[in-house]
């Protein structure tokens, strides 16, 4: 078990035929990613490595190869228009790689998915994987993960990269490590991450990784003093020694107040239960430990 | 909007204040807020004294809390008419993650310390969710104004106003736009006394008008290189030289080098999946900062191959400065290889494999001598 993606996944990849699909691609289905169909509109008719069609339109690559789930690489300007053709087709999780996607284009697209069954993880996201199931949907390193019981949900990349990394040092292994991505609007959030790893029976213990800005960490906090996450979390806030941002005007620090601060943050978890890393260095370290007493 | 006109030079200035007469304000012209505290904003009495206030804002660099320690040249200020204030209120529209929507904000409480407001008191600041299907509707505006203690007729006329910035924030892809201080004069005028607007970075593909109006000479000089690179530089006052990929681990090894005791030069992002020639131009923008003394260089799994970064930052490193202790940290294809490179360079290079190792290195390494 896992969540999100597993052995089940049949995935789309839309943007397949750009440079970064088809690297990508190459990489996911080395892991073993069941990888069904790509989808780029009039390079229908082409194959990928001999064995993956791609379509024109992604309902062909749902009616046709049986995508149940997708990956986006299609460059900004047209990103928003592949989540919602996605979703119109039925696709029920939408993750979307692209960065740089107009902030009231994803105003609109979260607006619309709000009243849909569909998951969206992302956008500006590494995406998911789950190791055990040998299913990667997303950009991350392969090669540094390790099959385990410990999840890892995370606002940031390259900083996922890095706990993922020290955890499978520590002998940590992973059941799903989520990118939820670092955009102000990104679709799945800490809060709906944590709920699925509460009812993962795989998942004993959670590695969330917030930063400086916005809420979400907060929210996450709340959700578990509400008693939606029951399970052992452990917490690391980055930026808490970032300079004040440069910027214009007041709006982005009057809409947060004072939760954008990575202290509000570290309190806020804290008061939640959460076990609070100390440092980037330490991510490994402080999960083993704090693991070996709840074997 | 007040009465009033832009000066390049301080007889400019001088006539505009004789052609609106009485007392004026002057306003330095630049990318920043926070000018009112440092001095940017003056308040003259005569045009006599318009043109000495313009005299010495024109051609200096005006540093407030918004900007770097050099602060932002100003190169033309606003003559304004000088009001008889009764009140200020603030208005602004920003894009809201936590809300996932677009959220019309006013506070009775405008002016200059509206951010303290927000902290003690966000009791004070209302706020109108905006369905983006239907947009921003006159109900919504007539509610934060009364919610502000307007009178319904003044209510009326300020909804529709709103609706109109609402539209224009829309139509221009803005992510902020504030009127701040929205005044009530004493005459029982509605004047906009300051606006500022900012337009969404990822949406200037779709407003190349608006994206050649950028002033890139408001911008730090190597920010501005960097920026126009795609890269995310911010320059600080330490003196370990940070070049790493992605913002949170970035943000993260900040606070592991500081945590440590030491200072970063700089804040870097290389940004866009870590591409060799742009790992070889940020090295080269890091290393044009003198007070760099020691850099850690930290690539993880880029979509760049090790060896083509390492060729990068050995042709990014001027003859003069090749003593300069570089701790690298790689992480991804053809690594041994990238090692390699870099070994043979000559370079002063320290090869590590994790964070913690990283921070030690960098504590070890005595900074190097300062180059003549």
């Amino acid at each position: 078990m896992s969540i999100l993606v597993n052995k089940d996944t049949r995935l789309l990849v839309q943007g397949l035929t750009g440079h970064q699909g088809q690297f990508h691609t190459a990489q996911m289905l080395a892991y073993g990613t069941n990888i069904v169909a790509g989808a780029t509109p009039g390079r229908g008719g082409q194959t990928f490595q001999g064995k993956v069609p791609v379509y024109d339109e992604v309902d062909d690559a749902v009616h046709q190869a049986g995508a149940n789930a997708s990956i986006i690489f299609v460059p900004a300007p047209g990103a928003a228009d592949a989540i919602l053709e996605a979703a119109d087709a039925g696709i029920r999780l939408i993750v979307c790689i692209t960065e740089g996607i107009p902030a009231l284009d994803m105003v609109k697209v979260l607006h619309t998915l709000r009243e849909q069954d569909v998951t969206l993880v992302g956008p500006n996201c590494p995406g998911v994987i789950s190791p055990g199931e040998h299913c990667r949907v997303g950009i991350m390193p392969s090669e540094i993960h390790k099959p385990g019981r410990v999840g890892v949900v995370s606002r940031s990349g390259t900083l996922t990269y890095e706990a993922v990394y020290q955890l499978t040092q520590a002998g940590v292994g992973q059941s799903t490590c989520v990118g939820i991505g670092g955009d102000p609007l990104v679709g799945t959030t800490f809060v709906e991450a944590l709920a699925l790893f509460q009812d993962d029976t795989d998942t004993d213990a959670v590695v969330l990784i917030g930063e400086i800005g916005g809420i979400k960490e907060q929210q996450a906090a709340e959700f578990i003093k509400a008693g939606g996450f029951k399970k052992r979390l452990f917490a690391l806030i980055a930026g808490l020694t970032a300079p004040p941002g440069k910027r214009m005007g007041h709006a982005g620090a009057i809409i947060t107040g004072k939760a954008a601060l990575a202290s509000s943050k570290i309190a806020a978890l804290q008061e939640a239960g959460a076990t609070i890393i100390s440092g980037p260095a330490y991510i490994g370290e402080t999960v083993r430990r704090g693991m070996m007493g709840h074997g | 909007m007040p009465r009033g006109g832009l000066a390049s030079t301080p007889a400019e200035a001088r006539q505009v204040a004789e052609r609106l007469g009485g007392a004026c304000y002057v306003k330095a012209q630049v990318y920043a807020g926070g000018r009112a505290k440092a001095g940017g904003i003056r308040k003259a009495a005569t045009p006599q004294e318009a043109e000495g206030h313009a005299a010495a804002l024109i051609g200096s660099r005006l540093v407030t809390a918004q900007t770097g320690p050099d602060g932002v040249p100003v190169h033309r200020v606003l003559i304004e008419e000088a009001l008889e204030i009764e009140r200020e209120l603030y208005l602004g529209i920003v894009v809201d993650g936590g809300a996932e929507a677009v959220v019309v904000m006013a506070s009775s409480a405008g002016g200059v310390d509206i951010e303290a407001v927000a902290r003690e008191h966000p009791e004070l600041i209302l706020r109108q969710v905006v369905d983006p299907v239907v947009g921003f509707q006159p109900y919504q505006g007539r509610r934060l104004a009364i919610g502000m203690g307007l009178p319904a007729a003044t209510a009326r006329s300020l909804a529709r106003q709103m609706v109109s910035l609402y539209e224009v924030f829309i139509a221009k892809d803005c992510s902020l736009a504030e009127i701040n201080p929205l005044v009530l004069t004493k005459d029982g005028r509605m004047v906009a006394l300051d606006a500022k607007i900012n337009v969404d970075d990822d949406a200037l593909f779709r407003h190349e008008d608006l994206a050649a109006l950028r002033d890139w000479s408001q911008l730090d000089p190597l920010e501005a290189k960097a920026g126009q690179a795609g890269i995310s530089y911010v320059k600080l006052d330490g003196d370990v030289g940070c070049l790493m990929n992605g913002a949170g681990l970035a943000m993260a090894t900040m606070d592991a080098i500081k945590g440590a005791g030491l200072a970063p030069a700089n804040f870097l992002d290389v940004g866009g999946g870590a591409a060799a020639e742009r790992v070889s131009l940020a090295m080269s923008i890091v290393l044009q900062d003198s007070g760099v003394k020691r850099v850690l260089l930290q690539v993880l799994g880029g979509v760049a191959r090790c060896d083509d970064i390492a060729t990068g930052i050995v042709q990014a490193m001027p003859p003069e400065r090749r003593g300069l202790p570089l701790v690298v940290r790689l992480l991804g294809t053809n690594l041994e290889e990238g090692k390699a490179i870099l070994r043979q360079s000559g370079l002063n290079v320290r090869f590590v494999d994790t964070l913690l190792e990283a921070i030690e290195a960098l504590q070890e390494l005595q900074p190097a001598p300062s180059t003549a």
